[in-house]
């Protein structure tokens, strides 16, 4: 680890500034995602700027919108009566994640922030256009077991390791960011990218800017929700893939539907066309093979991940039929 | 009468030492001037170096020295031969690279930061060469060596000629132990002649006479302290290059030096289980009697060292069959040597044999469990000898029945449960029951006190605690007034924590210690319950070892594994449900010990059967997963309830306290339990370990059984 100077200001526009005018300033939250990546040399960022005194740590309703604010704790988080009572697919995504100990460090902001598990990118002697623009990409010609089957590019092929974003982006949430120029709000589905030819950028969250929270419409995905996710391991392990289903469900008919995926792309994967499928359809199962057939039809597989596509389809069904079945 | 202590559950002698954090590893201690090292390491895979250059981190902050082959203090026990020849790494000793993650210098400097941050700075050039780690692709470079010859009782190959046969190549990935506590050591020469180690090691005296032969120095003058050890699980067997590498760090500085490894290093600096391929091949008569067995199996090693172990062990004596042969051949590879692992060899052909032995019971329509015991080998077959002890049929009907064997269908997907197919399984595991040399004092304070010391190590299985039972027994002193101090080089000498052995060796050298205080004791006219009237210490001490009986019988501890587990219909995702392991390891000394140590050896298994897997991208010659996020050892959530059993009856030959070995058996044979459990709930029979989902699904990733009409939730 190189040496580095630490800040810990307390507030927003000093912290801000420090990240906005210092090339190597990164903001840092838990910690659980920067250290290592420190540790690794993969970030070498010489001024830390601890964000742990600022004021965003509440989680509040306003009105029908549940406000979360960016330090929220991923373990206070999930364990949130209204979280709990009112936006359940987020409890259980939250809970998927990582393990206890690391959920009482992680943060909202964090956990959106955090970088792909790919080995390549953590391994500074291997090939890896994410750390390294230009440099190759390390997994395709290689271990690519855990890698993306949508979406993914001839530069990069990672993905994105969060359970919580899956949650976040079925249920239609909005970045808040404020940064030197002002503050803004990012649709959920436009805070991380594809990978395309600049596979070293995660999100599009400007130099400086800083997620100060996110904000959840009220829904009504309050009771038929399910979070699967798949993994080689029964705790504290990412996920093979995984499938965050929500179901508005009356008189035996869907009247709406929200599926995301995570561990198959780059970002989190929103099933768009599977969630029309399913509009005004019955809660079959059939159906849910219908959905989850119309889901897969873009995946594109590499060696090593090619059971990532029946897995996302029976994972996608079996999400569904869990979510039906409360 | 006093009660009887063997057998007891008495709690560790050092648990509240242990969770109060009072124990102290080797890396808790701290000595004057102390410095810090970092290792660079190799990023290539074959090749020499070309340079060093160490400018830049020797004027970072605090650095003290940076030590190469380039400047290392001469090792007068190197043989002048070059760095790899085949008697292992001589670390430092030329420039060649023989494996990835090799070290190639080591940077010391007054924190352990500091040295880690100028290891970074530290410009080293390299002559890259064509590599190969991988097995498969150097199948060509195969041999055998005199410690592996082939073995042939009746027919080579009559399996061929039975009416029924299994005939299956079965793999295990490369596996890394990964105890807690990482490897390293703290290296501090007293004098120019005199050195002083703190080590993680399973034997002192390993490690003493190593150095005894490195540095050419009698042994009086090398004292090695392990008292506590963070798990072990055979990587701390041996003393490996990076430890040589500090001490050699610490003889140029003059000054104590630590090193602890990153859990990255510890995928390629202290061994692992070597990955393996095995062809099994059974042949039995209609109605299962087993008339041919061939079992072959190759593994890999280092450039340096040709690491063996016993895979075709077990097929040679398990079951009584007339044709037996097997062949065990190594592939050298660029990587580091690998090292007993717990269950070494066993555990890699007990998944072949008794997954077998499954596949078979399936093709004969029998009972797996009554194919065993049809089979049992009620001799030894393979020396002609009695077994001392062995209650393995006992074993095979105990752990059926705690399981619910007979719940079991044997026709695969038959059962559910709340939409999980419902599989179990079962296998059998055995080891050598070992017994050394071991020698041990015993001191009768004035107090009536008794200090037993012996130079043994404690991994974790708890043998202070066994060691004052056995010592509690033979002398009727009471366990609280008895201390056994171990870990240290200067006490007299007892082999290294493994094969099993330690509760058989050491605790037969307590007995004979004791045994012989009682005796002098008596001629001193002291006597027990008190033993007081001593008016200075007494002390004897004993050394012991087995005899003849070595010779008349065959010795062997034996485990049956039973688990039960839920498979995901649509995911493919196993989970073990419970888990029934019945150990035939004689007498049980402390049964709460024990039965931590199968725990431990079971979790280990699930390890080995559904998650560990150390992946090498050949290209590079590098790890891919070499941390505990990517290295899956099980977690609390893949371990379900474990029941253990003990048949618990005295070996009557092979020490005085009947006393078989555990450690091993725990884990021997524990994955064919998983994978033929599988099987019985999916109907896919997955050869090649661990058994992840990819693996139980079809390689689209589908479900390759038919999926039943009501879509199960
Ligand atoms: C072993 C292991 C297993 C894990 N398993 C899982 C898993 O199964 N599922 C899962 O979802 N996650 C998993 N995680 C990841 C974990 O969720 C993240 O590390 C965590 O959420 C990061 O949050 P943090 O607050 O610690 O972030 P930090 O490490 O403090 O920061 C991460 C990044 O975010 C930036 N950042 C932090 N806050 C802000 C902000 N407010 N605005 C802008 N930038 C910010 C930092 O500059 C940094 O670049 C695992 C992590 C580990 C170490
Ligand atoms: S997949 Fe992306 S992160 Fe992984 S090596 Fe390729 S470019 Fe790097």
């Amino acid at each position: 680890m190189n040496q580095f100077s630490y800040i810990r200001p307390a507030s927003l526009k000093a912290a801000i500034d420090a990240v906005a005018k210092d090339n190597s300033a990164r903001f840092i939250a838990g910690g659980t995602n920067l250290l290592d990546l420190m540790k690794s040399g993969v970030t070498t960022p010489e001024k830390l700027v601890d964000i742990n005194r600022l004021p965003l740590k509440e989680i509040q309703v306003n009105g029908a919108t549940l406000h979360i604010g960016a330090l929220a704790l991923n373990s206070e988080l999930a364990a949130h009566d209204t979280v709990k009572s009112q936006y359940p697919l987020l409890s259980q995504a939250l809970l998927a994640g990582a393990s206890q100990q690391l959920r009482n460090m992680a943060t909202v902001g964090g956990n959106m922030m955090q970088r792909t598990r790919c080995s390549y990118f953590y391994d500074t002697t291997m090939p890896c256009n994410k750390r390294n623009p230009n440099s190759g990409c390390g997994a395709i010609g290689g271990i690519n077991r855990m890698h993306a089957i949508f979406g993914a590019s001839d530069s990069c092929i990672a993905v994105h390791p969060s359970d919580m974003c899956v949650a976040l982006a079925a249920l239609d949430a909005t970045v808040l960011v404020t940064g030197p120029k002002g503050s803004r709000r990012i649709p959920f589905h436009d805070f991380h990218r594809l990978p395309g030819n600049t596979p070293q950028l995660d999100n599009n969250l400007g130099k400086g800017e800083l997620i100060t929270g996110v904000e959840i419409p009220a829904n009504d995905y309050t009771k038929y929700v399910y979070y699967l996710k798949v993994r080689d391991r029964a705790s504290y392990a990412f996920a093979l893939v995984s499938v965050a289903a929500a179901l508005d469900i009356h008189n035996n008919e869907i009247r709406s539907a929200r599926l995301a995926m995570g561990g198959v792309a780059h970002k989190p994967w929103r099933l768009y066309e599977a969630e029309k499928a399913l509009t005004g359809k019955a809660p079959t199962e059939e159906n849910f093979r219908y959905a989850a057939n119309i889901a897969i039809q873009s995946a594109k597989t590499y060696p090593h991940n090619a059971f990532k596509t029946g897995l996302s389809l029976n994972s996608i069904q079996t999400a569904l039929l869990k979510a039906a079945t409360v | 009468m006093k009660k009887q202590q063997t057998g007891q559950s008495m709690d560790r002698v050092d648990g509240r030492l242990k969770v109060t954090g009072g124990a102290k590893y080797f890396a808790d201690h701290h000595l004057p001037d102390m410095l810090y090292a970092a290792l660079v390491c190799s990023p290539i895979t074959s090749g020499t170096i070309s340079s060093i250059n160490a400018t830049k981190a020797l004027k970072a902050p605090g650095v003290q020295d940076v030590v190469s082959h380039l400047n290392a203090p001469p090792v007068p026990g190197y043989k002048n031969a070059e760095a790899g020849a085949k008697d292992g790494l001589k670390i430092f000793k030329d420039n060649r690279i023989y494996s990835n993650g090799q070290p190639v210098a080591v940077v010391v400097a007054n924190t352990l930061e500091r040295a880690v941050y100028a290891a970074s700075l530290v410009e080293v050039q390299y002559n890259q060469e064509t590599h190969h780690t991988d097995m498969n692709a150097s199948m060509n470079k195969a041999f055998q060596n005199n410690r592996m010859k082939d073995y042939l009782r009746g027919e080579a190959d009559a399996w061929k000629k039975a009416p029924v046969t299994v005939d299956a190549t079965y793999t295990i990935p490369l596996e890394v132990h990964n105890p807690m506590e990482l490897g390293g050591i703290i290296a501090h020469w007293d004098t120019p002649d005199t050195l002083v180690l703190y080590a993680k090691t399973q034997g002192v005296k390993n490690v003493q006479d190593t150095m005894k032969k490195l540095f050419q120095l009698p042994e009086q003058n090398i004292t090695v302290h392990s008292e506590f050890v963070g798990g072990g699980f055979g990587m701390a067997l041996r003393v490996w290059p990076m430890e040589v590498a500090t001490i050699l760090a610490a003889k140029k500085i003059r000054k104590p030096v630590k090193l602890m490894l990153t859990r990255e290093q510890m995928f390629t600096l202290v061994g692992y289980r070597p990955n393996a391929t095995q062809q099994l091949s059974l042949g039995a008569t209609a109605d299962g009697k087993l008339t041919g067995i061939t079992h072959e199996a190759v593994a890999i090693t280092s450039p340096y060292e040709d690491f063996t172990e016993g895979i075709v062990a077990m097929s040679k004596f398990m079951y009584a069959c007339t044709n037996v042969n097997t062949r065990y051949q190594l592939v050298p590879l660029n990587m580091s040597t690998p090292v007993w692992m717990r269950g070494p060899g066993e555990a890699t052909g007990a998944f072949a044999l008794e997954s077998a032995i499954d596949e078979l019971a399936d093709k004969l329509h029998m009972d797996p469990l009554q194919l065993r015991v049809l089979n049992h080998a009620d001799t030894d077959p393979e020396r002609n000898l009695p077994f001392s002890s062995k209650y393995l049929k006992e074993a095979y009907l105990l752990g059926a029945e705690k399981i619910g064997w007979a719940n079991r269908n044997a026709v695969p997907r038959s059962l559910q449960e709340n939409g999980m197919l419902v599989g179990y399984g079962m296998s059998s595991g055995t080891f050598g029951a070992y017994r050394g040399k071991a020698t041990v004092s015993a001191t009768l304070k004035s107090d009536g006190s008794l200090v037993l010391q012996s130079a043994a190590s404690d991994i974790g299985p708890g043998t202070a605690t066994a060691m004052v039972q056995i010592a509690a027994d033979v002398t009727g002193i009471q366990a609280s007034k008895i201390k056994f101090m171990l870990g240290e080089s200067r006490y007299p000498f007892a082999p290294q924590q493994g094969g099993s052995s330690t509760v058989s060796t050491v605790g037969s050298a307590v007995t004979d210690a004791c045994q012989a205080l009682l005796q002098k004791l008596a001629s001193l006219g002291i006597s027990g319950p008190d033993f007081k009237g001593a008016e200075q210490e007494v002390t004897v001490t004993a050394t012991s070892q087995a005899g003849k009986e070595r010779d008349q019988y065959s010795m062997y501890s034996f485990s049956v594994h039973f688990t039960k587990v839920h498979v995901h219909p649509a995911t493919g995702v196993v989970r073990i449900q419970h888990i029934v392991s019945v150990a035939d390891a004689g007498t049980i000394v402390n049964t709460k010990t024990a039965r931590s140590q199968m725990i431990g050896g079971v979790v280990g298994g699930i390890g080995m059967a559904l998650t560990e897997e150390a992946i090498l991208d050949h290209r590079f010659g590098r790890f891919v997963n070499n941390n505990y996020a990517d290295y899956h050892v099980p977690v609390n959530a893949d371990t379900p309830p474990t029941d253990v059993y003990f048949i618990n009856k005295k070996d009557p030959y092979i020490n005085p306290m009947g006393a078989k070995g555990m450690g091993e058996i725990a884990l021997i044979g524990f994955a064919a339990a998983v994978s033929n459990a599988v099987y019985n709930a999916t109907g896919k029979r997955v050869r090649d370990l661990p058994i992840t989902p990819d693996k139980v699904l079809d390689n689209k990733g589908n479900q390759p059984w038919k999926v039943e009409n009501k879509m199960t939730t």
